[in-house]
């Protein structure tokens, strides 16, 4: 204590051993940052220089939006719309078991938990993009392979979620109705479900934004819906078209999302 | 009747939580356990039903061993048997007549209870448990909009709605003030009288535990120290149980304000 004050007045607040660490450590950060903007050339100046092309380009070519084209994008967005919803539903319905065998307290099989939580695992590690090429090769161009993708893309995230929220429950019901002579089945639809259903309906609405926007992308490679179409105006140039496909899907989005948002907040 | 034939438990960390008990429990008799947190009573009421179980000896429910029951016979016996917890375990979002519908599961095939097909007679018996505990009017709230006493008593209508032989009870009053506890109490004392349902009860308090029971059971590291009369025991014989003198914690008051 003495010897700190001799050699400086002011106490330091930060130990120096900690000063030195954080400097290191913003000078890798920093390092990082610089090599990856050296190797992709996204230098800043770039932004700044080609925002007259941009907006050129919405001026000239985006503006405005061909009104004739709305009943097509209209019924493209009807099918993205469908597509969600009935992956999510699908996801929703086969969610619920799996979860269960995906829950470490309700399935003490400790081989089919591990099996169980390693399946889910790799099932998300594989992109939406992926899944949708890949349907698109089984059963062709179509909605029906974007239904399908996003029902295992969808399917991997839902059951995360909703096999973190049976780990979390209060363990006092289900054993109140194993002890009045509940079997599993029981314990569970009566003890467990109960407890989760606001957090599986908050979910599930979450799930439904995440598709109908995925869908639209999913439509780059085939898989039905507004993407589809906007990926087929895209590549014969016809900015008019694009300009009213992308004001449709803002406007659906934004709608979808601030309803699904304002009715999870009442859930949970 | 419940006979525990030296049975003894040892949990899997190698801590011993019963060790060569000897017990017989006849029918509507009213039993207290007592002992310090830690001392093994809620091991022994829970080995009743085999909430926990036993690794040693023989526990006899009406002359057959339950500790060498297949899956189904111990559900068969569970059903017979009603529990009341420290903290209700009820589905706090369900209303109360569902959580005392769901005492009826053990009679409820799996589809019938999955698709709430619960039976006449079973919607109109929950219904009566909750009329003897004094809230039949409260059927349809959600059970967490109820007070604790109100809970517990929703708790005491579901292990009624079993038809029990007996109602083992882990410490049903610890989360209560003392007016509701004796409430509690005597409505417990009240279905043990009228129905002879055979009540195993755990208590920390000693005054609860000298004005209910029927006969009192000491615990103390597993062992039995002390089995009697309640009308024999004294303050000193809890000291000799506890193993310390009695502490004001000890006692939860008269009832005086009800």
């Amino acid at each position: 204590m003495t010897d700190l004050n001799k050699n400086t007045n002011r106490i330091p607040v930060l130990p120096s051993k900690t000063k030195k660490t954080t400097t290191l450590v913003f000078a890798v950060v920093l390092l990082l940052y610089t090599m990856s903007v050296i190797q992709t050339e996204a230098y800043p100046h770039q932004i700044i220089t080609n925002i007259p092309i941009v907006v050129d380009f919405f001026i000239d070519d985006m503006l405005p939006p061909n009104p004739s084209y709305f009943a097509d994008s209209f019924f493209a967005l009807l099918e993205t719309w469908n597509i969600a919803l009935l992956s999510t539903t699908l996801s929703a319905l086969f969610c619920l078991p799996i979860a269960f065998v995906a829950a470490g307290n309700i399935n003490r099989n400790w081989a089919l938990y591990h099996t169980t939580r390693f399946s889910l695992n790799v099932l998300r590690t594989i992109p939406d993009i992926i899944w949708a090429v890949l349907f698109v090769a089984f059963v062709g161009l179509g909605a029906l392979s974007g239904v399908l993708a996003l029902f295992f893309f969808s399917l991997g995230i839902i059951v995360k979620l909703v096999s973190e929220t049976i780990e979390a429950i209060d363990p006092g019901p289900q054993e109140a109705i194993r002890a009045a002579g509940g079997n599993l089945l029981q314990v569970i639809w009566f003890g467990a479900i109960p407890q989760i259903l606001p957090q599986f309906a908050s979910y599930t609405l979450y799930v439904l934004e995440i598709n109908v926007r995925a869908s639209i992308v999913l439509g780059f490679v085939g898989a039905g819906g507004i993407g589809q179409l906007l990926e087929r105006q895209i590549s014969v140039f016809n900015y008019g078209n694009i300009s009213m496909v992308i004001l449709v899907t803002f406007v659906a989005v934004t709608i979808i999302d601030t309803v699904s948002t304002s009715i999870r907040k009442r859930l949970v | 009747m419940i006979t525990f034939d030296n049975v003894s438990l040892t949990y899997p960390n190698g801590h011993q939580g019963l060790k060569n008990i000897n017990l017989e429990i006849p029918k509507g008799e009213f039993v207290v356990v007592v002992g310090l947190s830690g001392a093994g009573k809620s091991t022994l009421i829970r080995s009743i039903n085999q909430m926990v179980r036993p690794t040693e000896g023989r526990l006899l429910i009406e002359e057959e061993d339950s500790l060498a029951m297949n899956t189904k016979n111990l559900r068969l016996l569970r059903r017979d048997i009603g529990m009341i917890f420290q903290n209700y375990n009820l589905v706090k979002r369900s209303s109360v007549l569902r959580n005392v519908l769901s005492g009826r599961l053990g009679y409820t095939s799996t589809l019938k209870s999955i698709l709430n097909l619960f039976s006449k007679e079973d919607l109109q018996y929950a219904m009566e448990c909750l009329d003897r505990v004094g809230i039949q009017d409260k059927a349809y709230q959600r059970a967490d909009t109820l007070s604790g006493g109100q809970q517990q008593r929703v708790s005491i209508a579901r292990a009624l709605s079993q038809k029990p032989k007996a109602i083992l009870a882990d410490e049903p009053v610890a989360s209560l003030d003392p007016p509701t506890a004796h409430a509690v109490m005597q409505d417990l004392q009240q279905i043990n009288k009228e129905d002879q349902i055979t009540m195993v009860i755990n208590l920390h308090a000693i005054d609860l535990s000298m004005e209910y029971a029927d006969r009192i059971i000491g615990l103390r590291d597993g062992e039995m120290v002390f089995d009697g009369k309640a009308s024999e025991v004294t303050e000193q014989t809890f000291e000799d149980i506890y193993g310390r003198a009695i502490k004001e914690d000890d006692l939860i008051g008269e009832a005086e304000s009800e």
